[in-house]
């Protein structure tokens, strides 16, 4: 009934790991969670995957296939070139359990320092009144299945622990945005808080995190840039705006959040003063990456012709050549497991 | 050998953190009790996110008619008034309070044109009745009241500095025994799945939430959590479950391919010209329409198909006869050699209508095969067959506070693990409000009868190390046999013999092929170590779904009649007597399933005053009706 598929899953822990060879059986209208489940049953009992609705509305079967990261129980086998070898290796930004499973603490960690909503006072259960018009904004951000690929895909942290400590991501982002959004919410300073402390300002709108989004959330066009441009309307006037443009950095008091964290600062002050989860867990705050602006010329200004420069933000972490998902076959894969230096 | 535990202690440990859970978390915290929330998964990755169609509570925001005495009526017929009347009244007064509660949460459901809360019609309500978000009501359930947790860990932390001061979540743990100090609960036993170190949770109130046990059959719609955990629980602890015969099926879920199996196909694909075919490409509904139904029913495919464009002239389809006969009819086919491959019948639609006409006749349907399987249902058949979805049966419960009865005490239960309240068959939308309604309650009086007691139970050294030596027996038997086959081998019993239609012979087969399974599973073994082992966990849970299988297979050969989620072929009427009987299951000190009658609790006389006569006498015995009678006499005086 089935073919013999070539698959290469890494398997390890935190200690380390590497990427093993199986050949599996393939049966038309599979998708990659299905293999995954066949070789725990054939080849690998011990196999560790995190899965639970195989419908794609859990977000749990989250994991990076051929380099692209993707829900398992949503990549079907038939996307895949007939001889083609599949390679499945854990989150790349969380840190390694086992196998395929990931530490993802730093996400609930995240949603837990942003404010949950405030509830109108004076307003009794039963009593609240929207309009359909004015809720679907913040529904479509309540569609978010808390799978987690923008956060692993979002390369202010991907490969960059140090980041983790100030900024929250685009799972947290839309979560601040939908309480924005939110008709009753009586909180009037999500934008300035996301901006604050959970570091929005990070965010140079690569698009990344919308791209993996199984749910098709528009995170970044209807949730981040609708969040900076109003902080931006808020912080901003365009004679402040025309200053930055003439004078050099250093004349500027208004520096990037992370050196001037003092409360009302209106800067990005990180939420602890340390990492918070697995690897990062204890790091002090660093600020190895910092946002990034527009480039300056050699006299420290800025060009004012910024506008037109062919990015918007800073490059791909990737390189500008790089493109998903990657050649199938024979990339190498290491897990960034920063503590495994500091044994030498 | 000594191992490591980890021990905590809590005022109530909610075992669950689906939508009951939760709810029952939430309640036990604002009581002010330090409480503990046990997640098989991570948080809020919990099955209730399956949850498409809505939350059934009678806010008549769409109809002003409804009320909670409409509910309650649907809910009885749904039934077929076999359900707790208590708790189905309980459910119909207080579903709308829980639902406006959750807008103070945050949760964002659809609206009317007055911004009120929208409702959606749904079968079995007789008003628009389900609060909704799209086909997501579940998830935004879930969402919300995980962000309540969060909030109110945020309010422990404003005033503690430690966000888990009064409530914690611990995700991705499993609770393999409970522990009781006499007949009083003491604690909980378990083990991180991500490290595979064990806990100990020292508490004298435990909430179960654990939801059903689909997973015990072949073809389902549950994730690899509906183990039946919390049914196993109680019964070891002491409790007794009710209604265990009555699971409920969809006639056509997906059976391949298998990256949609168990998904199931809305009979409106029937409705708009869909017909079953066996792998004899013969159309067989036409040789199963019961006497009954001839007359309404077509006889030859030429009326059948001229029905769809003229159905005052025509006689229906008999795709369309009702659900249980339509699965019968699967069910027969298959048995008889005729079925697919993966053991279902073909679902036809791409050869009766044009792909255009498909896609927009059913847009979803059609999304979401394209989108999960490749299968293009314009192009192609599905193969269907039934499919179990969601268990009527489970904790036996007093409807108030929702304590275990039995021998145990401070045990209680709420959501899919409880029973009672659904009787024989559930109604789409009454699981949301159920799991609200009744986990508020299961906290509330978890809390207070943890408030109540004068001294705190004690857990034994004893138990735990048995629990221990339980939990690790699988690792030490590297070479048994593997759990992945057993769990199949279970699968295919319950699947095969004790499904959708059931007879004597098969479910005594059933029953002795459990007692093989259960000296097979005795000796399942699991290689590998302890961290985050997937074969390890299943060999675990492979007792609890055994037991909970033995007590569904029992209590299906027990009840000679048909009734919702119960069909006896050999039986295939609904019999008034056995609906004033229960049957009620419990462990016997050998561990064996024991399994008793027990009679159903008589509605109170304002209750059964809503309902007429007429369809009272379809359920209720002549002794019965006569009573009602009387009581309608003594009322007219």
């Amino acid at each position: 009934m089935g073919t013999k598929r070539h698959f290469r899953v890494w398997r390890g822990d935190s200690a380390g790991g590497e990427i093993q060879d199986y050949d599996v059986e393939v049966n038309e209208g599979e998708v990659v969670l299905d293999i995954i489940h066949r070789l725990q049953a054939t080849q690998a009992p011990d196999l560790a995957c995190r899965w639970n609705c195989k419908a794609g509305k859990c977000g749990s079967c989250s994991m990076e296939i051929n380099g692209m990261p993707r829900l398992g129980c949503m990549t079907r086998m038939s996307t895949f070139e007939e001889q083609e070898t599949v390679t499945i290796t854990p989150l790349r930004t969380f840190p390694v359990i086992r196998d395929l499973v990931t530490d993802v603490t730093f996400n609930y960690q995240k949603a837990r320092e942003t404010p949950a909503f405030a509830p109108p006072a004076g307003v009794a259960p039963g009593q609240y009144r929207m309009q359909q018009v004015d809720v679907e904004r913040s529904q479509e951000f309540r569609k978010c299945i808390e799978c987690f690929l923008c956060q692993n895909t979002c390369h202010v942290v991907r490969d960059h622990e140090e980041n983790k400590n100030a900024f929250s991501g685009p799972r947290v982002f839309i979560r601040a945005a939908e309480l924005d959004m939110h008709p009753l919410d009586a909180r009037s300073d999500r934008k300035e808080h996301a901006q604050a402390h959970q570091g929005l300002g990070y965010c140079n709108i690569t698009k990344c995190c919308t791209e993996v989004c199984p749910e098709h959330i528009k995170i970044t066009d209807n949730a981040i840039i609708p969040m900076k441009e109003r902080v931006v309307d808020r912080r901003f006037d365009p004679l402040v705006w025309l200053g930055r443009k003439i004078f050099r950095r250093d004349e500027l008091e208004n520096q990037p959040a992370h050196t001037a964290a003092g409360p009302g600062s209106g800067s990005m002050a990180p939420s602890t003063s340390t990492g918070v989860t697995g690897v990062a867990a204890g790091t002090p705050f660093s600020s190895a990456r910092q946002p990034e602006g527009p480039p300056v010329r050699s006299d420290g200004r800025m060009d004012v012709a910024e506008m037109v420069l062919p990015h918007q933000g800073g490059p791909s972490p990737f390189g500008d050549d790089q493109n998903f998902p990657l050649p199938p076959g024979h990339f190498t894969y290491n897990h960034p497991a920063p503590e495994k230096d500091d044994k030498h | 050998m000594t191992t490591r535990i980890e021990r905590h202690h809590y005022d109530v440990v909610v075992i669950g953190a689906g939508g009951a859970g939760l709810r029952a978390a939430i309640e036990a915290r604002l009581a002010g009790k330090r409480t503990a929330i046990i997640s098989k998964s991570l948080f809020g990755k919990a099955h209730t996110v399956m949850a498409e169609g809505g939350a059934a509570a009678a806010m008549g925001n769409v109809n002003s008619r409804d009320n909670w005495m409409v509910h309650f009526r649907d809910t009885m017929r749904g039934g077929k008034f076999l359900n707790n009347f208590r708790m189905a009244e309980l459910h119909a007064k207080e579903a709308p309070e829980r639902i406006w509660e959750l807008e103070t949460y945050g949760a964002l459901f659809d609206r009317t044109k007055d911004g009120k809360i929208s409702q959606r019609n749904f079968g079995g309500h007789e008003y628009p009745r389900l609060a909704h978000v799209g086909d997501r009501t579940g998830l935004e359930l879930i969402r919300t009241l995980q962000q309540k947790i969060v909030s109110l860990q945020q309010e422990d932390f404003a005033e503690t500095g430690n966000y888990e001061a009064k409530i914690r979540v611990f995700a991705e743990t499993t609770i393999t025994e409970l522990l009781l100090d006499g007949d009083r609960i003491a604690g909980a036993f378990g083990y991180y799945r991500e490290s595979g170190e064990f806990i100990l949770l020292e508490a004298p109130a435990v909430v179960l939430a654990t939801g059903g046990v689909g997973r015990s059959y072949k073809v389902t719609s549950n994730s690899w959590e509906y183990t039946g955990d919390g049914h196993a629980l109680a019964l070891r602890a002491g409790a007794t479950l009710i209604n265990m015969e009555f699971l409920q099926f969809h006639p056509t879920g997906m059976v391949w391919p298998p990256s949609v199996k168990g998904i199931l196909v809305t009979e409106s694909v029937r409705g708009d010209g869909g017909v079953l075919r066996n792998s004899d490409g013969k159309r067989f509904m036409f040789d199963y329409v019961p006497d009954v139904f001839r007359k309404q029913y077509a006889e030859t495919e030429e009326e059948a198909d001229r029905w769809y464009t003229d159905p005052d002239n025509n006689r229906r389809p008999p795709e369309l006869l009702p659900r249980d006969e339509v699965a019968r009819a699967i069910n027969s086919e298959v048995k008889a050699g005729r079925g697919t491959p993966a053991g279902g019948v073909y679902l036809d639609v791409s050869s009766r209508m044009p792909a255009e006409v498909i896609i927009r006749r059913l847009p979803s349907m059609h999304h979401q095969f394209k989108e999960l399987a490749d299968v293009d249902i314009t192009k192609e058949p599905m193969e269907v067959g039934p499919t179990c979805h969601y268990v009527m049966g489970g904790v036996e419960v007093e409807p108030d506070s929702t304590a275990a009865f039995g021998r145990v005490a401070g045990l209680f239960a709420a959501g899919e693990v409880s029973g009672g309240m659904h009787g024989s068959n559930r109604l789409g939308g009454n699981s949301l409000s159920d799991l609200l309604v009744f986990g508020k309650r299961a906290g509330e009086h978890a809390a207070s009868y943890a408030d109540g007691l004068s001294r705190r139970p004690k857990v034994s050294t004893a138990d735990v190390e048995a629990a221990v030596d339980t939990a690790l027996a699988p690792l030490q038997r590297q070479s048994g046999e593997n759990p992945y086959t057993l769990q199949q081998d279970l699968q295919a019993v319950m699947g095969d013999l004790v499904g959708i239609i059931r007879r004597a012979g098969e479910l005594t087969d059933a029953l002795k092929r459990l007692q093989e399974l259960k000296l097979r599973v005795a000796n399942v073994g699991a290689t590998g170590g302890r961290r985050y082992n997937p074969g390890w966990h299943l060999a675990i849970d492979l007792r609890n779904m055994l037991i909970v299988s033995e007590c569904t297979a029992k209590a299906a050969l027990e009840r000679e009649e048909s009734r919702g989620g119960h069909t006896r072929e050999d039986y295939p009427a609904m019999d008034p007597q056995w609906r004033r009987v229960n049957l009620v299951c419990s462990l016997d000190d050998d561990g064996d399933v024991h399994l008793e009658r027990k009679p159903l609790p008589t509605m109170r006389p304002e209750l059964i005053g809503l309902f007429d006569r007429a369809e009272l006498a379809k359920y209720l015995t002549d002794d019965e009706l006569a009573g009602f009678d009387a009581l309608a006499e003594t009322e007219a005086k």
